[in-house]
Parts: structure tokens; C-alpha cells; sequence
């Protein structure tokens, strides 16, 4: 099952990579990775998802814990929230196939963003599982290239200073 | 209006961060990154530095100073191969929960990632063996730094700390600001276990028919020994120990079932087999200790105390996890238990196990073992020697004959398994104990990986007695092959590539013996122990062709157990 982990991580040289290290080094599956400011002054929300079974995922809650530079890590499977993804996606384009495009990017609530004689750049957000639907539809259009930011998310409801004591920032 | 503040360099920064750490010896050697940092040093008084003959060797040597005396060793070498040179010394330290700090040169942080000459980048070469790390990129941080490093390596779960000290940060100059208070804000270590935790484990044991605790080397690190004994006696509870556990409890006590484990005593796995109630202390199922998981402790109901969360329901799940310092727990456990277990029958299944199968050797051909000489200096020794062991069979016979009395009495690469890690080890510990005999012993094979650290020993005097044990083969390796790979010895044989060790040792000047002989072992020993001069050297010719046994098979149930070679079909 994948689990989606938000961590807050200390801004600091070589914490990025002590995370990403440990997915290599203990073997862990790594989906996505996302990493980005938060409103704490030197403390990075990064968002990994990540599949395991329930010890695999005990594991990687442990382990991500143990690292000096980890400030707060939530398993958010376990917690109503909102995922979301961004995708860039070229698709080929020939007469006639335009218009479908175009109603396809409206129908995912997608943005057509760039245009030249033979493709067209869709730009979709949304969860994951809607990139992927959107994906599979404008396959057989000839996808030229594709870019996915990764999950990014936040837990639901979560009370407005939570966050700052939890990690004692400013 | 005031003065200007004093200005200091980065390499005095650092010296007075080490004053304030009480540290007392370094182990290091110079080179063009830290040349700045061995100009300051000329002049310091209230610290030794240990020129070692290898950067490997420092390392172990400050691991051993750590295992020996619970307090944070300290290395200090220069940038590129001075620092890779390091990586097998973090990695051995890392996998045992030494506390040690290795200060490593880096060349200016302009140049860092040009391939300037002698650049590595270290940090990203340790990553996974350290604990934390940090690449020091301003002076200003240097002091808040290094007392983090020194904080991060001897709290929670001890372990190997890199600090990267680039060529112009040691130079640059700053007013010295030394932080008062030490805060890392992600790094809290929990020392105190929870109550319904450990009132659930007071009950359990209490209740239990057949309990075990399974000690490892935490209980030693925690300095839990007094409290281990206290509530093991009070509850007539059999203990056994793993390799980094022995001395944690006395293997001289009646309660003491010694080793469990791979080449562990039969009735200490028995014991695991059949127990109801196990209590893992400090320990971390660990595969050598375990063998087939499915069939470990089958039928127990586990409890497990350990500092580091992640070691929990990592290998083994648990009923009871327990997160705290062990003596902690074990104090508030004793408080716990509403009475004690009834363990008669218990006992007396066990002492049918020890009567059943007991530790034995034949020397009936009249030819050294090793076996002999270990239970001969046990003897002489009182089982409160600080032993310092290599790693392979000799190191498998210490924790079978040799019986510690103390804790932080047996120094050994249990969890890396370096072979090279007894020399400079021992000449570590050397420098953190004076009023115990320091008897470092290795194998053939791993004394030659480090021996350079024998001329270390010898310039600094350290009274340490080496041992070696030569049984011109690289002889656990050989032991499987014999066992399972057809008795095809695929490069374990060292005849002909070993050299006469006794030469080369008396060589540097140091006193040395040797012998093949079973009636010159006591002479030889009470030579060594009576010779405090320096370093004394023997070398023990032992047969070649000796396993050690019992044995479970890598990855085999622990019922599986081969007792001897005679009979390898005798199984339990």
C-alpha cells in the first residue's frame, strides 16, 4: 500500500540527502519526493511517497525519525488530507485532433499552455490518481514528453499554530 | 565604551571546544589540510595526542578508548585519504554504538568540489555510517558545531559524529562565541520508559513460567550493569548475553547461561527456544543472535527495552516495547514487580541442558588449542581482564571460555566484524584503563591488517599484552568451507604467505614469545601479565584444523545447532 509522508526537515547542508540516502540504503521504495519552504524560516516540508507493508512502513517512520535534521515526520495515510500533483504534459497534435485536445484539458480542468505547429502543453493539477487518468487518455495522442512535480500534501483541519509549536520555530 | 572582543582562530576554537569536552587524548595524524590545526596543538598542554601509523588505526584506537571508558574518543586527520582511510573505523563504530567525533581536514571551501589535490567529500562518503555529520562552512558555526558533535555522539544511542573542517574556516578569524546551552531540535532522546509499559512488563514477568533476559551491549553503554544484577538476582532469572553483552553480567554468576547465538552455548539457545517470557535488554535481534526469525523464542511473550525506537518490532515483533535508557527502566521494572516469578522448574530444566551438552574441547592429541589458552588466562586473569578481540574463531573462543566479570571488559568489532580492529583498539582502551591488565588478541590473519599499530604501542610504552593466535589460516572462513562448501579451501590458507611474527614484532623492539607447546601456555602468560614495561607479545602456534562449535548455521533455526565435529549429523 503507498503511504504519503510529510516531514519537516531542517534547512541545512546534506539534510536533503541523508533522506534520500536512507530510501537507498535500507532499501525503501521511493514513488515521489518533493521538497519545498514552509512558513518556518529555515525548515523544509518534504513530501515522500512511499509503499511498504505495515513493518516496511513502521521502518520508514523510525528511521526517518532517528535522523538528526528530521524536525516532524507524519505518516498522512493515517489522516484525512489533500494531495495534490502538477503535470506538464506535451502531446502531439494533428488536424483535427486539436479540438479533442482541448476538450480533454477542459474536461481534466487542464490549461493549455504552450502551442507550436505540432504539439500542444497541457498543464493539469490535482491528485495523483487524476494525473494518471488524464495520462492514460492522451497516450494514444503520442505524449512527446511529460513532467510530474511529485505528491505534495497537507493534513486537513490542522489547527493554525500546531505546525509552529510542534517545532518551536518563530 | 567597550573594547573590541578578542579575536581567535578556527584552530583555537576548536581546541578550547575540546577543553571544554574534557577530552584527554586525540588519535590522529598531520597532513596539509589540518597543518594549521597541528601548529596550535604544538603548544597544548591539557590534551595528548596519539600519532597513530594509519588513519585506520586512530580510529579504531579512539573506538577502543570509547568502549573502554564510556567517554567520547576523538580523531582528528587530514582531508582526501586521511579521511577515507577513516571510513572502515566509522563504520565498525557506527554498527557497535561507539561514541567517537572524527575531525577531518577539507581543503578551502572555494576549492571544495573542484577535485583539488587530496579533496574527498567525506561527509558524503559517511553518510550512511555516521551518525550525523557536519561540513563546518563558516567559522562562526565552528563552536556551536563541534559541542553538538560531541552531544549527537555520547547521548541516545551513541555513535560516529564527522566534522569537516575546511583549510580556510581553520584559519579565519572570529570573536568566540561558545554556546552556553547545546539544542538540537531534532534530536530528543527519550530516556525515561513508560509506566504502563513497564508495569505491564513487571506483570508479564512476574507471571511467567520460563523467563529470559537476553542482554545486549546497551545495558553496557547505559552503565546498567549494577541494576541488570540487582533485579536479575532478586527474580532468580537466568541471563544470557550476546557477543557486545558479555560482562554486562557476570559470567561467573549461577545465573549467567552465558552466549546465545550462532556459536552461543546450547543451553543458553535452548533456553531461547523454550522461554515464555523474554526480555531483550539493550539488544537488537540482531541475525547472528537470531538465526531463522520464525523460530526464534517461538512461543515467548517479548519485551523489549532499547533506547533507539527504530531497533524496535525492526526484526522481531514485540508485545512489550519499552523506549528509555535500560537502567532506567530496569530501576523503575524493579519497583514494578508485584512478586517474584516461580522459576524452580525453570532451573532445573536448564541445569538438564548444561549437564546435557557442556562446553568441551579434546587436546587428547597433545596439540594447542585455542580453547586452552583463552580458559587459562580467564583464569589468571579473573575474568577482569579488558579483552580486546579480533574478530573470526579466536573471537568466538573469547566469548566462550573467557568469563568477564565486568562490564566494558570485552572490546569487540561484533557488529562490522573488522578484522585489524584489535591492535589499535587495544591501544585505544591502553589510554582509558590502568588498573586492568589491556590483552588485545587476533587471528593471523586480522593481526597483519593493522600491525603497522604495534610500533604505535611500542613508542608510547603502553603495558598492552598482544596475542596472537596462529593457526595459519584465515579460520572462520576456512571453518565453512570445511562445513558447508566441500572442503574446498578457496584462499584461507596462509602457510608460506604469513611471516615469522615473532621476528617481526621483537623487529620494533618489542619483548615476544612463542610457542606450540601446551606446557609453555602458563609460563608465556604469566610472563605477559608480570611485564609492564611496555607491550608484550606471544605468539600462540595453535592446530590448524580447529572449529568452533557448537555452531548454528547461518540462517538455520537455533534447534538446528551442530554440537560437534566429530558427529556434525548430531543435532539437537
Amino acid at each position: 500500500m503507498k503511504h504519503t509522508i510529510s516531514i519537516l526537515l531542517e534547512n541545512r547542508f546534506g539534510a536533503f540527502d541523508r533522506v534520500a540516502n536512507l530510501f537507498s540504503g535500507k532499501g525503501f521504495n521511493l514513488h515521489s519526493i518533493t521538497i519545498g519552504e514552509t512558513e518556518i524560516k529555515d525548515v523544509m516540508r518534504m513530501t515522500i511517497v512511499t509503499s511498504g507493508n505495515d513493518q516496511i512502513i513502521d521502518q520508514v517512520l523510525k528511521q526517518l525519525n532517528r535522523l538528526i535534521d528530521t524536525l516532524k515526520v507524519i505518516d498522512l495515510s493515517e489522516h484525512e488530507r489533500t494531495e495534490r500533483e502538477l503535470a506538464l504534459i506535451s502531446v502531439n497534435y494533428q488536424k483535427g485532433t486539436l479540438e479533442e485536445l482541448k476538450n480533454i484539458s477542459d474536461i481534466f480542468r487542464g490549461k493549455i499552455v504552450d502551442i507550436n505547429n505540432k504539439s500542444i502543453m497541457i498543464e493539469i493539477t490535482g491528485p495523483p490518481a487524476k494525473i494518471n487518468a488524464a495520462v492514460n487518455v492522451l497516450m494514444p495522442y503520442g505524449i512527446k514528453e511529460m513532467a510530474r512535480t511529485g505528491t505534495v500534501a497537507l493534513k486537513r483541519g490542522e489547527q493554525i499554530n500546531a505546525l509552529k509549536e510542534d517545532v518551536g520555530g518563530e | 565604551m567597550s573594547s573590541s572582543p578578542k579575536m581567535y582562530e578556527g584552530a583555537e576554537i576548536l581546541f578550547e571546544c575540546l577543553r571544554r569536552e574534557n577530552v584527554e587524548y586525540i588519535f590522529g595524524i598531520p597532513g596539509g589540510a589540518t597543518i594549521q590545526i597541528y601548529e596550535k596543538l604544538y603548544d597544548i598542554n591539557f590534551l595528548k595526542h596519539i600519532l597513530t601509523r594509519h588513519e585506520q588505526g586512530a580510529t579504531h584506537a579512539a573506538d577502543g578508548y570509547a568502549r573502554a571508558s564510556g567517554k567520547v574518543g576523538v580523531v582528528l586527520v587530514t582531508s582526501g585519504p586521511g579521511a577515507t582511510n577513516t571510513v572502515t573505523g566509522i563504520a565498525t563504530a557506527y554498527m557497535d554504538s561507539s561514541p567517537i567525533v572524527v575531525f577531518t581536514g577539507q581543503v578551502p571551501t572555494n576549492l571544495i568540489g573542484n577535485d583539488a589535490f587530496q579533496e574527498a567529500d567525506i561527509i558524503g562518503i559517511t553518510r550512511p555510517i555516521t551518525k550525523h555529520s557536519f561540513l563546518v562552512r563558516d567559522v562562526n558555526d565552528l563552536a556551536a558545531s563541534v559541542r553538538k558533535a560531541f552531544y549527537i555522539a555520547r547521548t541516545g544511542r551513541p555513535g560516529p559524529v564527522v566534522v569537516d573542517l575546511p583549510k580556510n574556516v581553520i584559519s579565519a578569524v572570529t570573536s568566540l562565541q561558545y554556546p552556553e546551552k547545546v539544542e538540537v531540535r531534532g534530536y530528543k532522546p527519550n530516556f525515561e520508559g513508560h509506566i504502563n509499559q513497564i508495569k505491564k512488563a513487571a506483570k508479564a514477568i512476574a507471571q511467567a513460567k520460563r523467563p529470559l533476559l537476553y542482554v545486549g551491549g546497551g545495558v553496557i553503554m547505559s552503565g546498567a550493569s549494577p541494576q541488570l544484577r540487582a533485579f536479575a538476582i532478586e527474580n532468580n532469572l537466568p541471563v544470557t548475553m550476546t557477543l557486545q553483552g558479555l560482562g554486562a553480567f557476570p559470567g561467573t554468576s549461577e545465573l549467567s547461561l552465558g552466549m546465545l547465538g550462532m556459536h552461543g552455548m546450547y543451553w543458553a539457545n535452548q533456553a531461547i527456544n523454550h522461554c515464555d517470557v523474554l526480555v531483550a535488554l539493550g539488544a537488537r535481534f540482531d541475525d547472528r543472535v537470531t538465526g531463522k526469525l520464525e523460530t526464534f523464542a517461538p512461543d515467548a511473550f517479548k519485551i523489549h527495552v532499547d533506547i533507539d525506537p527504530s531497533c524496535i518490532d525492526k526484526n522481531v515483533e514485540v508485545d512489550v516495547p519499552i523506549v528509555g535508557d535500560v537502567g532506567k527502566v530496569l530501576t523503575e521494572l524493579r519497583k514494578a514487580m508485584p512478586h517474584k516469578p516461580d522459576t524452580e522448574a525453570w532451573w532445573k530444566q536448564i541445569r538438564a541442558w548444561q549437564k546435557e551438552c557442556p562446553l568441551t574441547y579434546d587436546m587428547s592429541d597433545g596439540k594447542l588449542r585455542t580453547q586452552f589458552i583463552l580458559e587459562r588466562l580467564s583464569e589468571k586473569t579473573k575474568g577482569d581482564a579488558v579483552i580486546v578481540s579480533d574478530v573470526g574463531q579466536h573471537q568466538m573462543f573469547i566469548a566462550q571460555y573467557y568469563k568477564f566479570t565486568n562490564p566494558r571488559s570485552l572490546l569487540s568489532s561484533g557488529g562490522l566484524g573488522t578484522m585489524g580492529f584489535s591492535v589499535p583498539a587495544a591501544l585505544g582502551a591502553s589510554f582509558a584503563v590502568n588498573d586492568r591488565p589491556v590483552i588485545s588478541i587476533s587471528g593471523d590473519g586480522g593481526f597483519a591488517m593493522n600491525i603497522q599499530e604495534m610500533l604505535t604501542a611500542r613508542y608510547y610504552k603502553r603495558p598492552i599484552k598482544f596475542i596472537v593466535i596462529n593457526n595459519s589460516y584465515l579460520g572462520m572462513v576456512r571453518q565453512w568451507q570445511e562445513l558447508f562448501y566441500n572442503e574446498r579451501y578457496s584462499f584461507t590458507d596462509l602457510t608460506g604467505a604469513n611471516p615469522d611474527f615473532h621476528k617481526v614484532v621483537q623487529s620494533m623492539g618489542i619483548k615476544s614469545f612463542v610457542t606450540s607447546r601446551i606446557d609453555e601456555v602458563d609460563g608465556i602468560l604469566d610472563a605477559m601479565l608480570d611485564y609492564n614495561d611496555g607491550p608484550v607479545f606471544a605468539e600462540f602456534r595453535v592446530i590448524k584444523e580447529e572449529m568452533v562449535f557448537p555452531m548454528v548455521p547461518a540462517g538455520a533455526s537455533v534447534s538446528d545447532m551442530i554440537l560437534d565435529r566429530l558427529n556434525p549429523e548430531r543435532m539437537v
